[in-house]
């Protein structure tokens, strides 16, 4: 006699356990649970994927070239300031390429003084075949590259994290994947294209001033409808005196609505950058327009000051990524480091551009190369139809072993129900993303999952014919299928492993169903009606079976 | 006892001229279609070949060729239009091969809103994948597909006779290839998606050879006496109600989740689907006679089992 009451309470003991690590998926039940019970249960269940509850999904690539380019123009305007600061003559100092830097000048006895500097820049060294008796070559170092694009993407996944923390998203994944992409996750979010570009903003910002003694300054057109910058850009080009650019001003006809854009000749170096700030608060203006006010650390404060001092009656302009806000003249010394961002802006860009200014610039720009987006009604939408399909599907199933079968069919039922109870518990236990292929996968194993023990019933139906008693033929049955039921297991397991090891997303989570529910069923099939077959042989002597 | 089939006894090996020629015309199908694929010319979705895809989806009706024209006014004229009619659902899909910063998305939601602005919609979906995603996603589908047949050869392997294994393997390149073939008939996009249910079937398709094989194994043993076309027919009519009741099974999931899956699942589905009938017929009628062709004789198949 075999016994049966381990296997039953082996049995109770896994729907249970399912059931409770299933309780906090489901919100209105769990809110429900008395205070003392939670926190000896699991607290997080299944989670939806993006595809169902709707999100976006971006794959971002950190310009790491432009990155290098950046840190390299920067110690070419640092190289200007310590030749001003001593008072060496060099004619000029460019960057040269991707990576060098070239200082030309005049008088061939100033090479010496000049080699000398590179004391203070460590991370270059002197390229010896490129110079001549009157030009310097200084090349950024191996190392240096690498330790830039490393820190430009560590430093734009500390920003991303920074700004979606003050945009408030509920469970976002900021993560780094390989060597320069980010991947975001910011799931149930409302306004997809605010957040995308919240994200990709550059949020650079630069106080620039106005180069308002080249004649150029004044041939620059007025303003310009949007759209024509490449044109004056073109008309212009040669004739922009060294060291400055032009860059413009979006402005926006109140009673039209139609946009401009003002052209302005900017000086190329950069007075002041948003690393100074300290803090960044939107605010309204006389006319009810909102602006954002910034607020400098100690030492921008000071430098601000500085600055201002020096060019009282002049006009700085106000830049940020490549556009200028606007271009004030500077009315007096200005302490207590303060400034207002001002353009025509709506109180929600204004509200986004403070977020970017706290969180601070990125190191370099953003390219999204990767972007999924679904919006919160498509994501009801599949659930609704999941659940949908997975009942009409469940309920054909169960109503044809039920008739092809009888009463064995009956058994079948209940593994079938035993694997799905323990498959969405073993999900939960896992806390597995449950995808839109995730619940197809979960249709899957309903169909599959009876086949185990269609194999078993045929095999028992085929002891029966040749004349054997119920339990030997049971007995037999299962024994006799066994084998081919654990093959045709594995075979499908191995597909499922090689889909989860190379999917992304949404196959993940196909994957990490079907693996689940076959390896879930090759129990619930073997052991699970068996024991009921058991249960029914060891009560009484079975004469006939119902199969 | 309810039975669909009695006891039966269908000659299947006398049937395999007619089975091989209409797989050998499924196979060539879908060896045209790799071939295609691997030119680049065949209807790859945009997760494959980067591109743009936004479904809008709008509160009226909406006719598919004022939709076109209204893309095409906006230089949008390459764009692919497939519509959900019962819930006034339009994909519209822009292969590019640029970068994604030209913003199509956006752009083909501008257009919308402004050719259309009596029939308001949202924005169901939206996906932009650029060339270099889509490189990586082909190499890591064809790594899993690569693995997976490894995977699956080797373990018939060990666990058969060579020959089972390769006949096994076989049948599900088969199967696989037909439904390509058919895809690409059809010109039906192949997907992420798509290319995962053909993996799914390869594994499907080879549990239901794997059954038949196991018996066929086991009546080899019992009748060294009968000749091996007589012993394949054998195995296979014992087994025939079970093949065709486990398919019927996972047909019967797979009729709901193609119709009312939803459009995301559609393809998917219908893939799984048509592989489950394939992988149904082709362990009777391509993998047991690849086991009969097999050069050598009747004792050779025993010879390790």
């Amino acid at each position: 006699m075999k016994r049966v009451g381990g296997r039953l309470a082996l049995l109770a003991f896994m729907v249970v356990t399912s059931f409770i690590f299933f309780l906090p998926s489901y919100q209105p039940l769990y809110r429900q649970l008395p205070d003392w019970l939670k926190p000896v249960l699991p607290n997080k269940g299944i989670t939806l994927g993006l595809d169902l509850q709707g999100g976006i999904h971006l794959v971002l690539e950190v310009e790491e070239d432009r990155a290098v380019e950046i840190a390299v123009d920067r110690s070419v305007a640092a190289i200007q300031d310590l030749l001003v600061e001593k008072k060496i003559p060099v004619e000029s100092v460019k960057r040269t390429g991707f990576t060098r830097i070239t200082l030309s000048f005049q008088n061939a006895d100033l090479k010496d003084q000049i080699q000398k500097l590179l004391d203070d820049f460590p991370s270059f060294y002197e390229v010896e075949s490129a110079g001549d008796a009157n030009t310097v070559v200084w090349e950024l170092r191996e190392g240096e590259i690498k330790r830039i694009k490393d820190s430009a993407i560590n430093q734009a996944l500390e920003t991303i994290r920074n700004r979606i923390d003050q945009f408030g998203v509920a469970e976002p994944l900021i993560q780094r994947q390989g060597l320069k992409q980010i991947v975001v996750q910011l799931p149930g979010i409302k306004e997809p294209k605010r957040a995308k570009d919240l994200i990709k903003e550059t949020a650079l910002l630069e106080f620039k001033m106005l180069d308002e003694d080249s004649k150029l300054a004044f041939d620059l057109p007025q303003r310009i409808p949007k759209g024509k910058e490449e044109e004056v850009l073109k008309q212009f080009e040669g004739k922009i005196p060294e060291g400055d650019e032009i860059l413009f001003e979006r402005v926006v006809d109140k009673d039209s609505g139609r946009e401009f854009r003002i052209p302005y000749l900017v000086k190329k170096r950069v007075m002041l950058a948003g690393d100074v700030l300290s803090d960044a608060r939107v605010a309204i203006g006389q006319f009810n327009d909102p602006y954002v006010s910034v607020t400098f650390d100690a030492k921008g404060a000071r430098e601000f000051e500085r600055i201002t001092a020096e060019n009282v009656k002049k006009r700085m302009a106000i830049v940020l990524d490549n556009t200028v806000y606007s271009a004030p003249v500077i009315q007096e010394r200005i302490s207590g480091g303060r400034a207002q961002i001002t353009g025509a802006f709506t109180m929600q860009e204004a509200n986004d551009l403070a977020i970017v200014l706290r969180a601070g610039a990125l190191p370099a720009p953003l390219k999204i190369i990767q972007d999924l987006t679904v919006g919160p009604s498509l994501g009801q939408d599949s659930i609704d139809k999941g659940i949908k399909s997975t009942l009409f599907a469940g309920a054909m199933v169960v109503l044809f072993m039920v008739v092809y079968y009888r009463l064995s069919g009956v058994i079948a039922d209940f593994a079938l129900a035993l694997n799905l109870i323990c498959l969405i518990g073993a999900l939960a236990a896992l806390n597995a993303t449950l995808t839109l292929p995730g619940i197809a996968g979960i249709i899957l194993t309903i169909g599959m999952g009876v086949d185990s023990n269609v194999l078993i019933f045929e095999r028992i139906r085929e002891e029966l014919r040749q004349g054997k008693p119920v339990r030997l033929a049971v007995d037999g049955g299962y024994d006799k299928a066994l084998l081919t039921i654990i093959d045709s297991h594995v075979t499908t397991l191995i597909t499922g492993f090689a889909l989860f090891l190379f999917g992304t997303g949404p196959i993940k989570g196909f994957a990490v169903t079907l693996c689940l529910g076959i390896a879930i069923n090759l129990f619930t099939a073997l052991v699970g009606t068996k024991v009921i077959f058991d249960f029914i042989n060891q009560r009484r002597k079975v004469e006939q079976l119902s199969i | 006892m309810f039975e669909i089939l009695g006891k039966t006894n269908i000659d299947f090996m006398g049937k395999r001229q007619v089975a091989f020629v209409f797989s050998g015309i499924m196979v060539f199908l879908g060896l045209v279609a790799v071939a295609q694929i691997s030119r680049g010319a065949a209807n790859l979705g945009i997760d494959f070949a980067g591109g743009t895809a936004v479904q809008l989806k709008f509160d009226q009706p909406i006719r598919i060729d004022q939709a076109r024209k209204a893309l095409d006014a906006h230089g949008l004229g390459d764009a692919e239009l497939q519509e959900f009619v019962q819930e006034n659902k339009l994909l519209i899909r822009v292969k590019t091969s640029t970068t994604i910063e030209e913003k199509v998305a956006e752009r083909v939601v501008a257009v919308f809103s402004q050719e259309f602005p009596s029939n308001r919609f949202v924005v169901d979906s939206s996906t932009e994948i650029g060339p270099t995603i889509g490189k990586k996603l082909q190499q890591d589908a064809l790594i899993a597909i690569l693995i997976s047949f490894a995977g699956i050869v080797v373990y018939i392997a060990a666990r058969f006779e060579l020959r089972f294994g390769i006949a096994a393997a076989l049948a599900t390149f088969h199967d696989v290839l037909a439904v390509l073939g058919a895809f690409y008939v059809l010109n039906k996009e192949i997907t992420l998606l798509v290319v995962t249910a053909l993996l799914t079937l390869a594994g499907y398709s080879l549990t239901d050879t794997i059954v038949v094989f196991d018996r066929i194994r086991e009546n080899l043993r019992l009748r060294r006496r009968d000749d091996i076309a007589t012993v394949i027919n054998n195995g296979i009519n014992q087994v025939l109600s079970r093949t065709i009741v486990t398919s019927l099974t996972v047909v019967l999931v797979l009729i709901p989740l193609t119709l009312a899956g939803g459009e995301v699942l559609h393809d998917f589905s219908l893939a799984l689907l048509w592989g489950v009938i394939f992988g149904t017929y082709s362990s009777v009628f391509v993998a047991s006679p690849l086991l009969l062709i097999w050069p050598g004789g009747p004792g050779r198949l025993l010879k390790r089992a």
